[in-house]
């Protein structure tokens, strides 16, 4: 109706690339999601038989899909920027009436890289598992729970369709549930997989309504046919498709209103948290959106959502990562201010859309060096989460300590490690659209640097406040070397995608870009960034590595202790959603029992003479079943004969 | 291939082997049970041999097609044949009956009196239920259908009565009478229906092609309609017809509950879609406002509920009733895609009422037959596999992408918002509560630490598996390739809306071909 068929940011907006038919290497994009579900599926249903072998073949399953996924982004390099896009049909999957969903797979630029993330990324935790996960008695069930994982993820990413996205969306959903309450004796964690799973279900009632929103406007729910014709519907029908699509994103990524199972997520085992609930699980909802451009640049009140959405998580998360004393939530509350500016981004149009895959690139890999850094950390400090327990680590744990220190230059944006470069480019363009969007990621930068650099002077810094029993040592290789990998990915990879890979021209077939005409310079805006940060360095290192640490957390001011409390997303949660609906429960179930069941066994009562021969009638009501059987024969050869007879 | 009466022989298998079992001495038990697996098992390998030589693309109606004279003076006939929605129908009963078989190879054990009915009492009545299912599936003929209608309340009224929990008596009456009234509405209404047959074409017939041909009154549509539909609703069960369910689910055996359930409420749907549309297609769309609500409130009604219970067999069976208010919704909206999406929904329901209702049984087996969930936590330390299958039959339950059931949900919400925007969105909403509830019981049963009583704990035996594997494969296998059941259901669905005359909401853009008009 407004502005139908005007796209808002026609600037930079993609067109349709070609599919390519799938050949050589690429006639086995099937296999990347096979193998891992082979792996799966052989260690979960293997039983014990697998015990001994079973991790390593997990770690082959993904590793070769890595090798694979490696072969295709050279065969894509190879290949024109215009041939780049590849369509492998299997079967036709649910079909009925106009409607029609296939078993068909999409590898274009933007999967392709989220394929290399999750394999490359996937198969370096699956082999710190190896040495994480040594003594743990059902560490065969884990590693099948990963394979499992990656096998939805490439799912979700490969899917050329919205139906066929959700299986690999509820599959991710699914391995996360089931990773989050790995160690589920423990109240806490089945607590938490619970939660996990059922606000992610307020998310897929966004995704569903969403795909059917798609199929009555289009007629299709695949990608091409979206995206080639949303240019002809009007701007009503997209923004509604695009609040959907943000709500399910909303869900997954653990943006603001449905973030609060990701705190809580942490109490998976640390490699879980490393690579579901940092690195790439969590970043599907900015790849949806990122997907979907063709719907947000048409539709321009959903994508400014996107980035109300994205501002407000990024201070929610960065905000609660300052409070949490536990290394793992402070790192969760981390990642979910770091989505944050991967969703604010792709709020921004064909200017955000490439900086957000990029740093969901980037952050995907210190951040999991990060986690997996902590991971370490705790394997030495007999699981002790809490950083006023820890102190003075450094020398404990020399790989350990560089590497994270690799990941936290990488997170507060230091030239020239990776965050640097993907942070500044979002930053930048966050000018564009407003000065008021720039300033608050400039300030929630400075945050970052506070709250990273506190947890670096906690954990490695200051004095020793060991529990009497602990004496940290290094992890072994197979944990090590995965963080050596990871800390030269957080220190060279955003140079070499922007530098040598072209991130830019690489995915702008996919999402578009246009460069952005920020009032403000790059160098100014890296000046401005790099001060805050300092800034916020500086803050936590005088409060946290020069002055003395008091093992019980002061009580703290009042955002402090509200942001230990997860700022009350709990709070909230419990008293409008769950107690009202156990309230609605228990009335329901008062109203079944008095009133409906009531009003038949009352009428029953009327009809037998009273309710307490119900029960007596028992005996005969074989007979009497016989009888109104025949009486109702009867009735009918009556009424038959009526009727012949009129 | 068309000369062999596949239908009869199908229905005949078990009633022949049901006698044999019955037959057989009280001392042989152990036969009895042996006899009854190999006659079911032989059952669903006939099935299955028909289904392959079912023709998807075939033109007619109904396959199968047997018809001899019965009670000609009144126009009565056994006839039977099958179209695509009662061949998948068939199949699920033939699939569950020799799973229910093996899963309940133990659960009568103890029956020995002429109160509580024999073993061999017991196998025999399931073998009758399974002839009376085929037979209610493929009549086409609406006396006929109604003698298997009200035929199989009486297994089933022993079934519960005879082999149930303590409370046995009350739930098997209250079974009964609410059947009963059911049934007795239908009754009336066949009679009007036959009266007007009469008055219509000056024969009266129960025939069924002939009385979808005929253009009825649609003063009298309602009135008939009402009959049908309600014996309908009181069996499948809708909100608010269902309160016999939850006690009937309480005090039955779990293979009781499964074929019940899982079976013989979805004879309730198939009428809707059987004989309400087609035969009153202009008081089910005057009616649909109401189902549709009824529906409605049904889904949440039920998961609400549901999300309160103690006890594990109350807690399916108001989930039952949440589902049976999807598949009525999908069935009461009129799309292709709706109407295709409910019967793909029961028989996901089937399966994943087998898989919850056993694991269960399993589960209470081992625990004195307790169905509190309170008696029960961290199971899964102590049953790895027992805890396996019964996440995968909450997970079925909840219609996770990638099962059977996701496909049938998912085709019905879409079904419903293609035609109502607001119901489809609304009914989406059904998906947490779901969850909630299934995973809710997951948690406290399987999860945290092990009740001291639970210590030793066996894990499920190689019969138990066998028996759950095959629900878990179909129920995987249909979810990621369910061609095998759309080829033959969408042709079905096809016939239906012709005869009903209803046409799809075109879609904005590119409206098929086969759609009249334009919205825009």
């Amino acid at each position: 109706m407004i502005n139908a068929s005007a796209a808002v940011w026609a600037e930079g907006a993609p067109t349709l690339q070609e599919v390519m038919p799938a050949e050589g290497v690429f006639s086995l994009i099937w296999l990347l999601i096979a193998l891992p579900l082979l792996g799966a599926t052989v260690l979960l249903l293997g039983g014990r038989r697998t015990n001994t072998w079973g991790p390593y073949l997990a770690v082959l399953t993904v590793s070769a899909s890595a090798i694979l996924g490696i072969l295709m982004v050279v065969g894509l390099m190879d290949r024109g920027a215009e041939e780049r896009s590849i369509g492998q049909s299997l079967f036709t999957w649910v079909f009925a009436g106009q409607f029609e969903a296939n078993m068909a797979f999409q590898l274009d630029q933007l999967s392709m890289v989220f394929v290399l993330l999750i394999t490359v990324v996937g198969a370096l935790i699956h082999v710190y598992s190896l040495g994480y996960m040594q003594h743990d008695p059902n560490r065969r069930k884990f590693f099948g729970y990963l394979n499992l994982f990656v096998a939805a993820m490439l799912l979700l990413v490969l899917a050329n369709n919205y139906l066929l996205l959700y299986v690999g969306w509820e599959g991710v959903g699914l391995a996360s549930y089931l990773l989050i309450g790995f160690w589920q004796h423990k109240p806490s964690a089945a607590a938490a997989a619970k939660k996990a799973f059922i606000i992610n279900r307020v998310g897929d009632v966004g995704l569903s309504i969403a795909i059917m929103v798609i199929f009555v406007t289009f007629g299709s729910v695949t990608f091409d046919d979206v995206f080639g014709q949303a240019s002809e519907v009007n701007e009503g029908t997209l923004t509604a498709i695009g609040l959907l699509l943000l709500l399910a994103a909303a869900g997954k990524s653990a943006q603001f209103p449905l973030q609060a199972w990701l705190l809580d997520a942490m109490e998976g085992p640390t490699p879980v948290s490393a690579l579901i609930h940092a690195a790439t699980m969590v970043t599907a909802g900015v790849y949806l959106i990122a997907r979907s451009n063709a719907i947000y640049d048409r539709a321009v009140w959903a994508a400014t959502a996107v980035v109300v959405v994205g501002l407000i998580t990024i201070f929610m998360g960065a905000i609660i990562g300052s409070a949490k004393d536990d290394i793992k939530k402070s790192l969760a509350g981390s990642t979910m201010s770091q989505i944050g500016y991967m969703v604010m981004a792709a709020g921004l149009g064909p200017i955000g859309y490439v900086f957000a895959i990029f740093h969901l690139l980037t952050h995907g890999v210190f951040k999991a060096g990060l986690f997996l850094g902590a991971g370490s950390v705790m394997h030495g400090m007999n699981d002790n989460v809490n950083m006023r327990r820890y102190g003075a680590l450094r020398a404990a744990m020399v790989v350990t300590f560089i590497t994270f220190m690799a990941g936290y230059l990488a997170i507060i944006g230091i030239p020239p490690f990776s965050g640097f470069w993907s942070k500044d480019e979002i930053i930048h363009a966050a000018f564009e659209r407003s000065p008021i969007i720039g300033s608050l990621a400039i300030l929630a930068a400075g945050i970052t640097g506070f709250y990273m650099t506190r947890m670096v002077a906690m954990t490695f810094f200051g004095k020793a406040r060991w529990e009497d029993d602990a004496h940290p040592h290094e992890s072994p290789k197979v944990m090590t070397i995965p963080l050596i990998i990871l800390a030269l990915g957080s220190t060279f990879l955003g140079m070499a995608l922007l530098f040598w890979g072209n991130i830019e021209t690489w995915l702008e077939p996919v999402v578009g870009f246009s460069t952005s005409t920020s009032p403000l310079s790059t160098e100014a805006v890296i000046a401005i960034s790099l001060t805050f940060v300092i800034i916020g360095s500086i803050i936590g290192w005088i409060s946290y590595a020069r002055r003395e640490v008091p093992i019980v957390a002061p009580r703290g001011s009042l955002l402090t202790r509200a942001a230990r409390a997860d700022l009350y997303g709990d709070a909230v949660n419990e008293g409008l959603i769950v107690r009202p609906s156990f309230w609605l429960s228990r009335l329901l179930i008062w109203f079944d029992g008095r009133v409906v069941d009531g009003l038949v066994n009352g009428s029953a009562a009327l009809v037998g003479g009273a309710s307490g021969r119900m029960r007596r009638y028992q005996s005969g009501f074989a007979r009497s079943y016989a009888l109104s059987m025949v009486g109702g024969t009867v009735l009918v050869l009556l009424a038959l004969v009526l009727v012949r007879l009129s | 291939m068309n000369t062999f009466p596949w239908l009869t022989a199908l229905g005949a298998l078990p009633l022949i082997g049901s006698v044999v079992v019955a037959l057989l001495p009280r001392s042989q038990p152990r036969l009895a049970k042996q006899i009854a697996l190999v006659i079911a098992l032989a059952t669903l390998a006939m099935t299955i041999a028909m289904a392959l030589s079912f023709d998807g693309a075939s033109t007619e109606q109904f396959q199968f097609v047997e018809t001899y004279p019965w009670i000609p003076a009144f126009g009565i006939s056994y006839s039977v044949g099958i179209d695509g929605i009662g061949l998948v129908l068939v199949a699920l009963a033939a699939t569950l009956v020799p799973v229910v078989i093996l899963a309940g190879w133990h659960d009568v054990d103890d029956a020995s009196s002429r109160t509580t009915g024999s073993v061999k009492g017991y196998f025999a009545l399931i073998l009758v239920l399974e002839t009376l299912m085929i037979g209610v599936f493929s009549s086409i003929d609406l006396f006929l259908f109604y003698v298997f209608f009200e035929a199989m309340l009486i297994p089933v009224y022993f079934m519960i009565g005879r082999y149930g929990g303590p409370q046995r008596s009350y739930a098997a009456v209250k079974f009964l009478l609410y059947s009963l009234v059911g049934g007795l509405l239908m009754l009336a209404a066949l009679i009007g229906l036959y009266v007007v047959s009469a008055n219509l074409t000056g024969t009266g017939t129960f025939d069924y092609l002939t009385l979808v041909g005929l253009d009825i009154d649609p003063g009298m549509q309602k009135v008939l309609f009402l009959g049908f539909f309600l014996a309908f609703a009181i069996k499948a069960p809708l909100w608010p017809f269902h309160t016999w369910l939850p006690d009937a689910a309480a005090q039955s055996k779990a293979g009781t509950s499964v074929l019940l359930i899982g079976v013989l409420d979805k004879v309730g749907t198939f009428g809707m879609i059987r004989y309400c549309l087609p035969i009153f297609p202009a008081a089910s769309e005057f009616y649909a406002p109401v189902v549709i609500g009824m529906a409605l409130i049904g889904i949440f009604y039920g998961a609400f509920v549901a999300l309160g219970q103690h006890d594990m067999k109350r807690l399916f069976a108001y989930s039952s009733m949440s589902h049976f208010g999807f598949i009525a919704l999908g069935i009461f909206v009129f799309t292709t895609i709706g109407e295709s999406g409910s019967v793909v929904y029961m028989i996901a329901h089937g399966l994943s009422t087998a898989a919850l209702f056993l694991t269960a049984g399993f589960l209470m087996e081992r625990r004195g037959g307790s169905s509190v969930i309170s008696d029960y936590s961290g199971v899964n330390k102590a049953a790895p596999v027992l805890a396996g299958f019964f996440l995968f039959a909450a997970l079925s339950s909840l219609a996770l992408p990638g099962l059977v059931s996701f496909v049938g949900e998912f085709m019905v919400l879409l079904g419903a918002f293609q035609k109502y925007m607001f119901v489809g969105a609304l009914a989406t909403f059904g998906i947490v509560i779901t969850a909630a509830y299934v995973l809710r019981l997951y948690q406290k049963s399987m999860t945290g630490p092990l009740l001291p009583a639970l210590e030793g704990m066996k894990d499920l035996r190689g019969r138990e598996i066998a028996a759950l594997m095959p629900i878990a494969v179909i129920t995987l296998v249909l979810g990621l390739f369910p061609a095998p059941v759309l080829n033959v259901i969408n042709p079905a669905v096809g016939t239906l809306m012709t005869t009903i005359g209803v046409t799809d909401p075109p879609t904005t853009l590119n409206p098929s071909t086969t759609a009249e008009g334009t919205q825009e």
